[in-house]
Formats: structure tokens, C-alpha cells, sequence
């Protein structure tokens, strides 16, 4: 690419602050986007992202700071506002009516109208330009429904570009994209760009961003950290500025001796969903489960877990054959499951902190029949301040709880039954990163303890960092096992290959 | 590595006056006394033993229908086939005495099965086909039970129970001043009462109701419980039926018409909201007598009954807004 003269800035943010009750979700942070350009926005979960997204497509209203667009300050009172100044934001879930047309769902809101009445026929024609354009291969006519995720996404594109966007925020969509299908969406980003649209593109992925972006801005804690030419920061540092320490300090990983097999999974299947998954664990070893979105992990665990029956397979505990059909079946056996959705599958938010951590062993902590409340609180008190439960009494409301704390309580009501063997789904998920640090301390104390412990874990990173093997899936079946020395790269090209012999 | 230094978290049971009286009961009991110094103006002979012993008696016998409703709206659901269940189980007792020739009291455990079998089976379809909604499954269930009562008994009505001295006291005899139905009232509410808070069983309701799959994932059989509830909603039922058949002396299809919105308002008003988890058995029981005395009250001096529902409902009404009310009263003075 030839070096042009520089061109002008279309967006500028400065000292943008933006409060919610208790949090500063955005701390005085500065951002600016070029005409043309390509600009990639990282940070971990919780450092404020998707609120800088929303306050530049007006959905939150910053307590303090500027936006100029085009030079001239100003002030987005709602999402129309925005949009009318051709800022079109393309979110992480397809935000679409499934059961509408694409030239539909490409208008909703700004429906071509004439005396009051729809113009399909211009707004089938339109759709169909822009999809061309976008170099889709399906129709205006085709219901959203029948259209894969990476076509869905085609759409919000083409919804962006039929409100002629100037500025297209793009928040994680490749999450759920496959290999090619990125390839896709990274050819038609780069056409929006040489058409002059500026971009803001949000990922996880590093390998996005390298791809795409010319410059990359950081966030950490709701703080501006810097931003940088994307040709001239090593993914090293780049980490470093986006969690703010290396990452060998991040992951406290103490050297174990592996004990004896606490789980094993033979042949588990659950049609429609997986087939033939073995693996095993031991006491003191962490498990590391990896794959890209609909790889079936989470099934996998719940089936183990008994929450939900598999329909062949068979699970060993202590190399003994179980029948598991309830999660009370499994607790019985040792098996605890931390459920990736902690808010809806692991607590009571209007429940106290105490009852929630002693609900699964109210039968153990009284006489089977009858309640033994006073047991009950000394247990939870004990448990919520092993785990450094930020609260005042095991009185307060789960609810009341941040993200982190709340993790706390779900593990501490797992450590209240007797376990040997836990599953942790995605169990730094939507937790600030100071916290993160926390949780992975327990995990590894956990493992010291003698817990078999199985991860899952999206982030890789954090299952590179954390486990002593690695087990990759792919749709729903194993791809292969790694050990930690592997590389980003070694667990990508297993997450997407669907036919590999995995090998110890 | 830099430890924090650990917290401590109390475990001493929070008191503070304000949420104390805050309580949804005291309210509640402040109704109850006001509608029994009502009562008292309109009667003189209201407020002496006999007098308040004969006002509970004219409630209390569809009462015990709500002890069971409270579990069932404890764990987030709602059975309507109630009414149905009493109508179909009192007139398979009545003819099981009548036409099959069956002595008295195994007649009245045949009442009891049969209302239990009705609830479980409620339990049954809603455990099995977990998607289906109670409300539509029990309204299914509730014109089916009163079909087969009409199929049984057509549009007759069994009796001559009033010759059994010893059953028609069930309903009519005492203790001194006090009537039997009222002491096995009170026994069941105690039993009840204790079972939904002292029990793993009753705390289980709750987290049932509180969050289903929290519950699922925290190991508790929430189908087996829902199972076991909806089945003593039948028991109960049945012992409706068993008081209902001993203070009338016979028994027809159409019997107990509209009782499961009675039961269902006495529970509401009590603060057993329907969406679950919430509610304490002490609220229930308040309500049941605030409501049944109302209507007595109002019985009695011959107020018409469009004009009572005017009122009950009103009164529901202030319930369910009530605890919507609260938390704004609690943020200004915070």
C-alpha cells in the first residue's frame, strides 16, 4: 500500500467519562478515528469497549468529554441521532428479525415509503444492489432464518451502507465466524475502506487485527492506555499494555504431581449436538477444553454434569463405571460443574449469599429432614471469606454483587459439597480483569488441593496459561489434545479442523 | 504474592426496625383488626366465642385448599383444577358409600385417593411435558375432572349423609366451643407451615420457585418436587371435599364452583406472589381469615355479592402493587 497524504480525522473523542452506579465504566478515555481507515479496538472483558461503542452510537450518554464529528462537537441524545449522522453499529449477536426478509430486515425503520405506501419493489431492488456490492450469494427474498451467521452479518452490512454510514463499528464479528467466512468479512472490510467508510473494529482475535486494522487504541479498567500503529507494536507488548502485566505473572500456575484418574469420559455422544468424546482427568491436573463457538463444549460438560442426558457413552469415576442422569447424581459422586451463565444457572440473585452457597448440602448441613440454619451460616461464613467474597454479611443479596464477587459465591457453593472433580465453564467470563487474577489463584490452589479440574475456556490465553493439557474440540467432536508449550496458533488450527486423530 | 488480607463477613442475622415493620404481615394483620372491629359494629353477638367460631366455620372449610396453594405458588406455579378435584373426589366418596355400599371412613380414604390421584396426575403431564404451562394444563384437568363427576352422577346429587352423626360432625361437632374443622385446620396449617420452613424440602420450594435452573444445577430434583406438590394440592382438595360433603349431607357435580380464584386470592393477599419464591406461610394464614371474615362481615349485613367482589378485588389489587410500592419508599429515605 502507498503512503498517502494524511487524512483527515472524522471522529475524535476526548476525555469521555461515563458512570454507572458504583462503576466507571469509562475513565476519561480519548479515541479518534481517520477518514478511510481501519481501527482496532482491544482491551479484556470489562475495559470498557462496548461502552465507548455505545456512547459513540448514542445509546449512553457520557458524564463528561467531547465528541466532534467533522470538527463540530456533538451531542447524541439517542441511537437515531447517531444514525442520522451515519454512525451504523454492527453488534456481536445479529440483531435481526429471523422471520423477515433480508430486504426487510435491510430497511426496518427506514422503510422506503411513498404517500404512505411501501415501495417493495424499490426496496427489493436496493437490497439487491447492495447485496452485490458486498459480493453476497443470496437474495433480498431469503428469510433471515435460513441464512448462516457470516450471511446474517452480510446484512447488517448491508443495512449500514443503505443508511449510507459514514463511520461502521464492528463489535466482535468474527467471533462466531469460521476461517473462511472471516476471510469474507476481512475482503468486504477492506472494501468499505477504500470506499472511504471508517471502520471500528472490536475483537478478540489478534489475528484480526494484525489482518486488518491500521492502528490499534487499548483500553484497561475503563482507561485509555494508548494507541498504536498496528506495524509497530509486537503482540508482546501489546498484551502487556491490554492486561497491564506479562502474562506468565497473570497465570499464578504452581508445578504439580499428577495423581490418580478422578474422571473419565468414554464414547460420550449426544446426537445433534456430539459424538464419541473421550477424555480423562486426574487429581491435581487441570484440563484445559478449548474450541470456537458451537464446538460443544459446554454440552459436553453438562452432560457429564447430568444436567443433560447423553445418549451414549459411559463416565468412570475413580475408574468405576456411574450412572449419571441428575446433577444431584453427580454431585453424589463428586462431580461439581461451575454453569457458564452464572446470573441464570448458578445463583439466586435475590437469594443471600449464604443461601445460595449452602443450597446444594442443606441436606448434609441438617438432619436430612429438617433445616440447621445456624450450620448453615457458620458454613457459608467460613467458604465466602476463604474466598475473599467482597461483602459485609452473608445477608447481602447475591444481586447486589459485581461480576467477580459473584463468581466467588458460585465457587464457594461448589467448595461446600465434597467434591473431587470441577468444571469450570467459562469461569472468568465477563469479569473485570483484577478479579480474573483472583479466580485464577483459586483455580490453581484448587488443583494444589488435589480437585481435578476440568476448563472450559474461550479466552486462550487463559487456557494456555492455566492448564497442564489441552483438549481442543471442533463441532462437536475432539480435534486433538495439546500440552501448554503449543501456541495460539496450534490450538486455532485444531479448533478448526474437523477430522484430526487427536493424539496425547 | 501479595495476599489482601481476607475480610471478615458477618453471619449475625441482620435487624434493622425499619425492614421489621416494613413487613408485608403487619400491614396484613392491621386489615384483619380493622375488618374485626367492623365485624363487631355491625354484630354485637360478633365478638364472643361462639360468635367468632361460627364466622371461621363458614370459611375455613375451602381454607384448606390455600394451605396446599401456597406451595403450589411457592414454586412459581398455579393449579385451577382445584375446585374440580373436590367436586369429582366428594362425589366418587358419596357414591362409593351410595351405590358401591362401602363403609363410611374407607369411603372417605377413597375420597382422599382420588383427590391425590387427580394432583398427581396434574404432576404428572407437567413433569413430562415440562413446556406445557400449569395454568393451561390445570384448566385442562379442571373441566375434565367436573366431566367425569357429571358422567358419574349426571345432574343428580348422592346424599343421606346427615344420618351419619359421626361424619356430619366432621363439619358440626365441638370440642367445648370449638369445632373440630377448626382444630384440624389449625393442626395441617402448623404441619404445613413447618414443612415450607423448616424443612430442606420447603427451602428447596423455594429455590425452585426463586430460580428453576439455578435450583436444577444446585442438585435438587425440581421434577419430583413439582411431582409431590401438585399431588398434596389434590390431598387437599379431597379434604376440602370431606368438609364440604359433611356440612352440606350430600354432594352434587357443580359443587365448589369458583373456589380455586378464593384460594388463589386468599394466597395473593397473603403476599404468596405468583411468580414464585416469594411469601411466608404467617401471611398466607392472615389472609386466609381476613378474607373469609370480610365476607362474613359483609354477609352479614347483607351486602349484595357483586358489590363483596368489588371489594375483594380491590383489595387484591392493593396487594400485588404493594410490594411495587416499597422499593421507592426505600430509596428516598435512603
Amino acid at each position: 500500500m502507498t503512503v498517502q497524504k494524511e487524512p483527515e480525522t472524522i471522529l475524535e473523542l476526548k476525555g469521555i467519562t461515563k458512570l454507572f452506579p458504583g462503576v466507571r465504566a469509562l475513565d476519561s478515555v480519548h479515541f479518534d478515528l481517520k477518514k478511510g481507515e481501519i481501527h482496532s479496538l482491544m482491551g479484556e472483558n470489562g475495559a470498557g469497549k462496548s461502552t465507548l461503542i455505545k456512547v459513540i452510537s448514542g445509546v449512553h450518554h457520557p458524564d463528561a468529554g467531547h465528541i466532534i464529528l467533522d470538527g463540530k462537537e456533538r451531542v447524541f441524545r439517542g441511537t437515531k441521532e447517531a444514525r442520522d449522522a451515519g454512525i451504523a453499529t454492527i453488534y456481536q449477536h445479529v440483531t435481526s428479525y429471523p422471520h423477515l426478509s433480508v430486504a426487510e430486515n435491510i430497511f426496518t425503520g427506514h422503510e422506503l415509503v411513498k404517500n404512505g405506501i411501501i415501495q417493495w419493489k424499490e426496496m427489493y431492488r436496493r437490497s439487491d444492489e447492495l447485496l452485490h456490492e458486498l459480493g453476497a450469494d443470496f437474495k433480498s427474498t431469503d428469510e433471515i432464518e435460513a441464512l448462516s451467521v457470516a450471511q446474517q452479518q452480510m446484512v447488517e452490512i448491508a443495512k449500514a451502507l443503505a443508511l449510507d454510514s459514514r463511520i461502521i463499528i464492528m463489535d466482535e464479528p468474527t467471533a462466531a465466524l469460521t476461517k473462511q467466512e472471516s476471510e469474507q468479512l476481512y475482503l468486504i472490510t477492506e472494501r468499505l475502506r477504500d470506499k472511504g467508510t471508517s471502520v471500528i473494529f472490536i475483537s478478540h482475535r489478534f489475528e484480526d487485527m494484525y489482518r486488518l486494522a491500521s492502528r490499534v487504541t487499548v483500553f484497561r479498567d475503563a482507561k485509555y492506555i494508548g494507541t498504536y500503529r498496528v506495524d509497530e507494536i509486537s503482540k508482546r507488548d501489546l498484551i502487556k499494555a491490554m492486561v497491564g502485566r506479562e502474562t506468565s505473572e497473570m497465570f499464578p500456575k504452581i508445578e504439580l504431581e499428577r495423581g490418580e484418574e478422578a474422571l473419565r469420559v468414554e464414547n460420550l455422544s449426544l446426537t445433534g449436538y456430539f459424538h464419541d468424546v473421550s477424555f480423562n482427568v486426574h487429581r491435581g491436573e487441570i484440563l484445559g477444553v478449548t474450541g470456537l463457538v458451537g464446538a460443544r463444549r459446554t454440552e459436553v460438560m453438562e452432560c457429564v454434569f447430568g444436567a443433560r442426558l447423553p445418549s451414549s457413552g459411559t463416565i468412570y469415576v475413580k475408574g468405576e463405571a456411574v450412572q449419571i442422569r441428575h446433577p444431584q447424581d453427580a454431585m453424589d459422586h463428586g462431580i461439581g460443574l461451575l454453569t457458564e451463565d452464572r446470573q441464570y444457572q448458578g445463583l439466586i440473585l435475590d437469594w443471600t449469599i449464604g443461601s445460595n452457597i449452602t443450597l446444594p448440602i442443606i441436606s448434609e448441613l441438617g438432619n436430612g429432614i429438617l433445616t440447621n440454619e445456624r450450620a448453615e451460616r457458620s458454613k457459608a461464613k467460613t467458604l465466602a471469606e476463604k474466598l475473599n467474597v467482597k461483602a459485609q454479611s452473608i445477608f447481602d443479596k447475591a444481586k447486589s454483587l459485581s461480576g467477580g464477587n459473584q463468581q466467588k459465591v458460585v465457587v464457594a457453593k461448589l467448595l461446600a459439597s465434597d467434591l473431587d472433580v470441577i468444571i469450570l465453564d467459562e469461569p472468568t467470563k465477563g469479569v473485570d480483569v483484577g478479579a480474573k487474577a483472583q479466580i485464577y489463584e483459586i483455580i490453581s490452589q484448587l488443583a494444589g488441593q488435589g480437585y481435578a479440574i476440568v476448563m472450559v475456556s474461550s479466552e486462550m490465553p487463559e487456557i494456555l496459561g492455566m492448564s497442564d493439557r489441552i483438549m481442543v474440540m471442533c463441532e462437536g467432536r475432539v480435534s486433538g489434545f495439546l500440552t501448554p508449550d503449543a501456541t495460539q496458533e496450534d490450538i486455532l488450527h485444531l479448533a478448526m479442523t474437523k477430522d484430526t486423530e487427536g493424539e496425547e | 504474592m501479595n495476599q489482601p488480607e481476607l475480610r471478615k463477613i458477618s453471619a449475625d442475622t441482620p435487624f434493622s426496625l425499619k425492614t421489621f415493620f416494613l413487613k408485608w404481615e403487619w400491614f396484613l394483620l392491621l386489615i384483619f383488626i380493622g375488618i374485626n372491629v367492623m365485624n363487631s359494629l355491625i354484630s354485637p353477638y360478633y365478638l364472643s366465642v361462639n360468635g367468632l367460631f361460627t364466622a371461621t366455620n363458614s370459611f375455613l372449610e375451602k381454607a384448606f385448599i390455600a394451605l396446599s396453594m401456597v406451595f403450589v405458588l411457592i414454586i412459581g406455579e398455579i393449579d385451577i383444577s382445584v375446585a374440580s378435584i373436590v367436586a369429582l373426589s366428594s362425589v366418587v366418596m358419596a357414591e362409593s358409600y351410595n351405590k358401591l355400599g362401602l363403609p363410611m371412613g374407607l369411603a372417605l380414604v377413597v375420597c382422599l385417593l382420588v383427590g391425590s390421584l387427580c394432583g398427581f396426575l396434574n404432576g404428572l403431564i407437567l413433569t413430562r411435558f415440562r413446556e406445557l404451562a400449569p395454568m393451561i394444563v390445570t384448566l385442562g384437568t379442571q373441566i375434565l375432572y367436573r366431566g367425569i363427576a357429571l358422567i358419574i352422577l349426571g345432574d343428580q346429587a348422592s346424599g343421606g349423609f346427615t344420618s351419619i352423626k359421626w361424619y356430619s360432625n366432621f363439619y358440626w361437632g365441638k370440642i367445648g366451643p370449638v369445632p373440630y374443622m377448626f382444630i384440624a385446620f389449625a393442626v395441617l396449617a402448623v404441619i404445613m407451615g413447618f414443612i415450607l420452613h423448616k424443612t430442606t424440602f420447603g427451602k428447596r420450594l423455594y429455590a425452585i420457585g426463586s430460580n428453576r435452573v439455578a435450583a436444577k444445577y444446585a442438585g435438587i430434583r425440581v421434577e419430583r418436587s413439582r411431582l409431590v406438590v401438585y399431588t398434596l394440592s389434590g390431598l387437599f382438595s379431597a379434604i376440602t371435599a370431606i368438609f364440604l360433603v359433611a356440612r352440606m349431607g350430600s354432594t352434587r357435580p357443580n359443587v365448589a364452583i369458583g373456589y380455586e380464584l378464593d384460594v388463589i386470592s386468599m394466597c395473593v393477599l397473603g403476599g404468596i406472589l405468583t411468580d414464585g419464591g416469594k411469601g411466608n406461610f404467617v401471611g398466607a394464614v392472615i389472609s386466609i381469615f381476613t378474607i373469609g371474615l370480610l365476607r362474613y362481615g359483609l354477609g352479614l349485613i347483607n351486602v349484595q355479592s357483586q358489590l363483596m367482589m368489588v371489594i375483594i378485588g380491590a383489595l387484591l389489587i392493593i396487594a400485588v402493587m404493594a410490594p411495587h410500592l416499597k422499593p421507592k419508599r426505600r430509596l428516598k429515605s435512603d
